[in-house]
């Protein structure tokens, strides 16, 4: 068993997902995990896939898709399952759009050894909106952090806050 | 009836026995819990196994019946620790509960003994009246209660609905994989 990453991006219609998942399907594939979306209404998908088979069937698999307006891409993958690190911190930054605020803020959280585990931009009319899970260090020193960004920030002239995750309730 | 939070857990319960628990997926978790009779024995012995495996499970704040495998409409709840409880009725037990009245929805995350790998964000009412039963003496109370209480009550009347909050998301973005265990 192999494990295969998948993107499809192309124009959105009905059908695309129940296509992909059918053509994998038809393979013997097992869909992981995945996250599909419309970006300014382009469809979006990034899917992992068990399959028995060799890249290039898998390729061959997906290849009818292809002339559908879509660009499918597929890679092989280590087969060992990575453990992800948990959030600490959700990272939220709000503002008039201009090119540079994810790539200055970003910076700053890569500066101090911090990872971006998800991560949603979203731009509407003129306000830009970035949503991130981060996870920081624990030797991170979070208040020159924040000052950084708070700094970033008066730069790009946003808003960005940086708070720990809630704890979850279990019930 | 009473709504005396003092008066809530009554017997003489002896210890409970810690049982384990039941992980989805499960047909006992997606399956309506039957009415009891909150006077029988086994009742009895039930809600103080709930109490007991509640109390042995880290972090948790209230047990379904049904998360330790055994379909009977009876929970227990003790939310007076928790920092995000305003009101509190302590330790309690609740047979055959019905929610009779929930107002202002509010969202937050939850997570679940039973369904450990996950969390999700989950509107629930934050003022709630609940008529149940009291295991042993039979006693109807009526609570009226908010904040997480409320919450913690509705999560465990889904479950003896066979319901768990992967139901009640709303949202592709709702639902996330839980990375810290307590």
């Amino acid at each position: 068993m192999s494990s295969f990453g998948v993107t499809v991006v192309g124009h959105d219609r009905p059908g695309i997902v129940a296509d992909i998942t059918g053509a994998l399907g038809a393979h013997g594939g097992n869909l992981e995990d995945s996250s599909m979306t419309l970006l300014r209404g382009h469809f979006a998908w990034t899917l992992i896939v068990d399959l028995d088979a060799s890249l290039a069937e898998v390729d061959e698999a997906v290849d009818p898709l292809r002339a559908a307006e879509l660009l499918v891409s597929v890679v092989e993958l280590p087969v060992e399952a990575i453990e992800p690190d948990a959030p600490t911190h959700w990272l939220n930054v709000h503002g008039s759009d201009r090119p540079g605020i994810v790539s200055a803020v970003t910076r700053e959280i890569a500066a101090n050894g911090g990872n971006i585990t998800d991560l949603s931009t979203r731009l509407v009319g003129s306000l830009y909106v970035v949503s991130a899970d981060v996870t920081l260090p624990a030797t991170t020193d979070n208040q020159e952090l924040v000052r950084r960004l708070s700094a970033a920030a008066t730069e790009l002239g946003v808003e960005i806050s940086l708070r720990p995750v809630d704890s979850v309730d279990v019930f | 009836m009473s709504d005396d939070p003092r008066e809530l857990l009554h017997g003489d319960f002896e210890a409970g026995q810690v049982r384990s628990h039941v992980a989805a997926p499960n047909a006992v978790l997606s399956s309506p819990c039957d009415d009891v009779d909150p006077s029988s024995p086994e009742v009895i012995e039930l809600a103080a196994d709930l109490v007991a495996t509640m109390q042995a499970s880290a972090g948790c704040v209230g047990l379904a019946a049904n998360q330790i495998g055994v379909a009977s409409r009876v929970f227990s709840l003790d939310v007076s620790d928790h920092p995000k409880t305003r009101t509190s009725h302590g330790l309690f037990v609740l047979c055959n509960p019905v929610l009779e009245q929930a107002s202002r929805n509010e969202k937050a995350r939850e997570g679940c003994l039973s369904v450990p790998d996950f969390t999700g964000d989950v509107k629930r009412a934050t003022r709630v009246t609940v008529r149940g039963w009291v295991p042993g003496s039979g006693r109807e109370v009526v609570i009226t209660t908010d904040a997480f209480e409320a919450r913690a009550i509705q999560h465990e009347i889904d479950h003896l609905n066979g319901l768990l909050f992967l139901d009640r998301v709303a949202g592709a973005h709702a639902i996330h994989v839980r990375q810290t265990y307590l």
